[in-house]
Formats: C-alpha cells, sequence, structure tokens
C-alpha cells in the first residue's frame, strides 16, 4: 500500500513537472497582459510536431528538441508583434476572443499540416524503471529536464539585465519606459520564452500521451489549475501548484475518482480555488479602483 | 546661456479633455526652472508631454533635435529622466534592483561605479540596499526615485512634486541634496511644485499655470516678489 503511494506521488511529481512548466509559460503571459493565453497548450502542440517533423527528417531527438524550441520562440515573438500588439488596449472581450481564435486556428493547423492520426513520439531516455522501480526511465529524465529549464528561467529572470528588465515591464510599464526599457519587446519576448518552454514541455509529454492535435487540451487544464493554485501571478507558485496539481491528480486517480473522472479534479480545483482563495496561496492581492 | 529644451506651441489632451492650450516655455542649459501653480493647472501634463507619455500637438526640441511624437524610451535614452508623480517605484523589486533598472541604458560596470556616488547623497539607500522598494518610507522612496533617475546619467531631470506627502525635515533634506546634484552633475532640472515657496527658492526661473495656460514667466527672484500672482496663484 505505502510503495504504491509513493509510485503515485513519484509518477505524479514527474507528470506534475510538465503542469508546471506550461502554468509557468501561462503566467509569463498573464504577468504582463492580464490575460490567460488559452492558446498556449496548442502552441505546444504544434511545437511537438515541428519537433517529430525534425526527428523524421534524421535529426537526433535533441537537436530537434533544440530546433523547435528556437522556432517556437521566434513564433511566439512573432505572435505577439503581429496579433496580440495591435489589440494592446482593446477591451477585455476582444483579446479573449483572439486567444480562443488562436487556439482554434493552431489547432486546425497541426491537424491539417501534419493530420490527425495519433503518432508515437520518441523519448530520449532509457526504456527501464529508475529509482527502485518507482518512476521509469523516461519520467526521471523528463523531470529533470524539467527541472533544468525552470531553473535556467529562474536565473535568467533573476541574474541578467535583461530578465530583470522583463519582470520590471510586467509590474508597471509605464515606470518601466521612464527608465528605457523598450517594454513592447519585452512582452513579446515573454511571449517567445513562453512558446519556447511550452515546446520543451510538449516534446516531454508527447513520449507518454502520444502525440495528436488535442494532446495538451487537458494538460492545459491541469496547469491553468496547477497556476490558480500557486496565483496565476506568481511564477514560483505557479511552478509548485503545477507539481502539487500532478501529484493530486495522481493520487486521486488512483484511490479517489478513478483515471476517467481525473480530469474533473483539475475543475474543482479551479473552481475551489476561486471560491476559497482566488489570489491562489502565492499570489498577491491587487486591489483596483473604479 | 543656451536653452536645453525649448516648446512651442504645446497642446495636450487626455482623451476629449484638453489640458495644455498652446503653451510656450524653456528650460536653460544647467539651470533649474520651477513650474508653478494650482492642482489641475497642468504641471504633471506638461512633464507627461515631454516625455511622450501622451498625445502632443506643438513643437518641442532637445538641444535642437525634435521630440516631440518620439516613443518616450527614445526621448529617455536621449537623456530625459523624469521622477513621475507618485514617484513610479517598482515595489516589489529590491532597491537594488529599481537601481540597476535605472541605469538599465548604460554599460553594466560604469553603472554600478555610480552606484557608490549615489550612496555619499543617500547613505540611508545603501543600508537598504537588499530591502524590497515596497518597505521603504515615503523620504526614502522619493530618494530612491531621485537616484533612479540620477543613474539615467541624464542632461534633463524632470522632478513632479517631490515634497509630496513628505516631512518638512525630510524635503528639506531631499532639496539640499538636489543642490549638491545641480553642481555636481551639471543636469538642468524643470520642477514641479504644490510647495512654491521652496520651488522659487531652489529655481532660478519660473513659469506660472493656470488651467493649461501660461499666466507668467520669469526670473524666480521677480516672481517671487509680485504680490499679486503670489496670492492669486502661489497661494502664500
Amino acid at each position: 500500500m505505502l510503495a504504491g503511494v509513493l509510485h503515485q506521488i513519484m509518477s505524479g511529481l514527474a507528470t506534475g513537472g510538465i503542469y508546471a512548466s506550461v502554468a509557468l509559460a501561462l503566467v509569463m503571459i498573464y504577468q504582463s497582459t492580464h490575460h490567460v493565453n488559452f492558446a498556449q497548450g496548442e502552441m505546444a502542440t504544434f511545437s511537438t510536431y515541428v519537433a517529430l517533423m525534425f526527428i523524421n527528417a534524421g535529426f537526433s531527438y535533441w537537436e530537434a528538441l533544440v530546433m523547435a524550441v528556437v522556432l517556437s520562440f521566434i513564433v511566439g515573438v512573432a505572435i505577439e508583434r503581429v496579433l496580440m500588439r495591435p489589440l494592446a488596449n482593446a477591451p477585455v472581450l476582444a483579446s479573449v476572443g483572439v486567444f480562443i481564435g488562436l487556439l482554434l486556428v493552431v489547432n486546425a493547423m497541426s491537424g491539417w499540416f501534419f493530420d490527425y492520426t495519433i503518432k508515437q513520439f520518441p523519448s530520449p531516455f532509457p526504456d527501464h524503471p529508475m529509482l527502485g522501480g518507482y518512476l521509469s526511465g523516461h519520467e526521471l529524465g523528463s523531470t529533470g529536464v524539467t527541472l533544468l529549464v525552470l531553473l535556467s528561467v529562474y536565473l535568467f529572470f533573476r541574474h541578467t539585465r535583461l530578465g530583470l528588465a522583463m519582470r520590471a515591464a510586467a509590474h508597471n510599464a509605464t515606470s518601466s519606459r521612464l527608465v528605457g526599457i523598450r517594454v513592447g519587446w519585452m512582452l513579446a519576448l515573454g511571449w517567445g520564452l513562453a512558446a519556447a518552454i511550452g515546446a520543451v514541455a510538449g516534446c516531454m509529454v508527447a513520449p507518454i500521451v502520444f502525440l495528436d492535435p488535442n494532446m495538451m487540451g487537458g494538460i492545459l487544464l491541469y496547469a491553468f489549475a496547477g497556476a490558480l493554485l500557486g496565483g496565476i501571478d506568481s511564477p514560483l507558485g505557479s511552478v509548485l501548484g503545477g507539481f502539487a496539481v500532478g501529484v493530486i491528480e495522481n493520487l486521486g486517480g488512483a484511490y479517489l475518482v478513478g483515471t476517467e473522472l481525473k480530469l474533473t479534479m483539475a475543475l474543482v480545483i479551479i473552481v475551489g480555488v476561486l471560491l476559497i482563495k482566488p489570489t491562489g496561496l502565492m499570489g498577491r492581492r491587487v486591489y483596483s479602483r473604479v | 546661456m543656451t536653452n536645453l529644451l525649448e516648446a512651442k506651441g504645446l497642446h495636450a489632451a487626455y482623451g476629449e479633455t484638453r489640458v495644455l492650450h498652446g503653451i510656450d516655455f524653456a528650460i536653460r542649459q544647467g539651470g533649474v526652472t520651477a513650474l508653478l501653480g494650482a492642482n489641475g493647472a497642468g504641471k504633471t501634463t506638461t512633464l507627461r508631454a515631454i516625455c511622450g507619455l501622451i498625445r502632443t500637438r506643438g513643437e518641442m526640441t532637445l538641444d535642437g533635435k525634435r521630440i516631440d511624437g518620439m516613443a518616450t524610451e527614445d526621448i529617455v535614452r536621449l537623456g530625459v529622466a523624469h521622477v513621475p508623480e507618485g514617484r513610479g517605484t517598482f515595489m516589489e523589486l529590491t532597491v537594488e534592483e529599481n537601481m540597476r533598472l535605472g541605469a538599465y541604458t548604460r554599460p553594466a560596470r560604469e553603472a554600478t561605479d555610480d552606484f557608490e556616488h549615489m550612496f555619499d547623497y543617500f547613505p540611508r539607500l545603501k543600508e537598504r540596499y537588499k530591502q524590497q522598494a515596497g518597505t521603504l518610507s515615503g523620504g526614502e522612496q522619493q530618494m530612491l526615485a531621485i537616484v533612479r533617475a540620477l543613474l539615467l546619467r541624464p542632461r534633463l531631470l524632470l522632478l513632479d512634486e517631490p515634497s509630496f506627502g513628505l516631512a518638512p525635515l525630510i524635503v528639506q533634506e531631499i532639496f539640499r541634496i538636489l543642490g549638491r546634484i545641480k553642481e555636481d552633475a551639471g543636469v538642468s532640472i524643470l520642477l514641479v511644485e504644490q510647495n512654491a515657496a521652496i520651488a522659487l527658492e531652489f529655481a532660478e526661473d519660473a513659469y506660472v499655470l493656470e488651467t493649461g495656460r501660461i499666466v507668467m514667466a520669469g526670473s524666480s527672484a521677480d516672481i517671487s516678489k509680485d504680490e499679486g500672482i503670489r496670492r492669486s496663484y502661489l497661494g502664500y
């Protein structure tokens, strides 16, 4: 029994890492725009298809991953510049409309370019149990990659000039302009980074869930639940929230509601957080004057 | 002496509400100019207009170069530093990070040397260096805002009510240090103040604004001598 619980927790942390990455991508855009990018998951799926395309063209897994990440970054920046920029001062509903439109378009493009059949995605990690059988090689490897991504994002924001400028632009756009920061470009970089992180998450999760155009649908929901749980304006909170949701999902699926109803737990968490503590565990309360 | 900044026929509006109705003014190189007037006269708007934070009509030149219609970031990069109303502190970030942001447009090493210089002026910021800026007192935040602006190595410093909400002793201290900074850095200053007495003492030139129009311009000495202006516009 105890070994079983431990096993569930471990693999919960492994999937939680994926949610944590996607949650971080959501927060990155939310912090500076106060919008949730509903298309984040579909963008990650498309990136994963691009990686698969490179793999099929004969590149190694890692080469394909790096190329997909770089391309996703560029496309993320371009989406902000071309699609979101004109909406900078538009009403909320207009932005929501564009996000949903982007979700549908990217989803359809995945299906159109790469067809709707479910595809296998290779794993670069050894295919045997590790850590005394608690984790598969892929789970352990992908958790490592996820942690590495999260750590580099943290170091980037903490210790580089550009990272500091991006944080400043997200906190206070006017003051940032007044010290000479090109705030528009910081937003675009945020989109690029979010898309790049999504690409890594997609390539890490695809070997487990298989690749189809709707691969990230459920994952985005879990990630959103994680981001809300930790606090949607807190990068650290959202990452911890993502891991927590992974564990809750796995334990609940195994002992509480069964695997078929797992996704409802994401909804329960979302509704629960909004009802009980809308700022999330580590979020800040924001007052606005009306 | 030549003029660093010149504005001719400057109009500004927030949406439909017109705030400035074609004002002309100039800031002398190396001098301190005060902009006085009652609440709602358009003082803050004038500062915002200079750094392109609102839409304007009319002509503005910095050292002969047109800056009207330029993006705020580009005006700032020409050496215009603005300490805005409410101080514009990055509350969630530390004092150190606020200072690094102030020097954002300059090479990092050069700016770090300047930090020590700033601590000479405001030793208290050194004690608070690693602290979150939101936890500073009002006076310390004003000091941080001035430091952030100075780290840009500006040619023109725009100060919006540095005395706002501060105890008289702190206000004195801040103006004493501003005086030193003016001598050392050779920076030109445009000062907006409710407190006309302090401003006229600190500045060499002054303009008096009333509902978006300039009603008087001249040397600070002349303006503080003018009984009528003092009574009607400056309230002391």
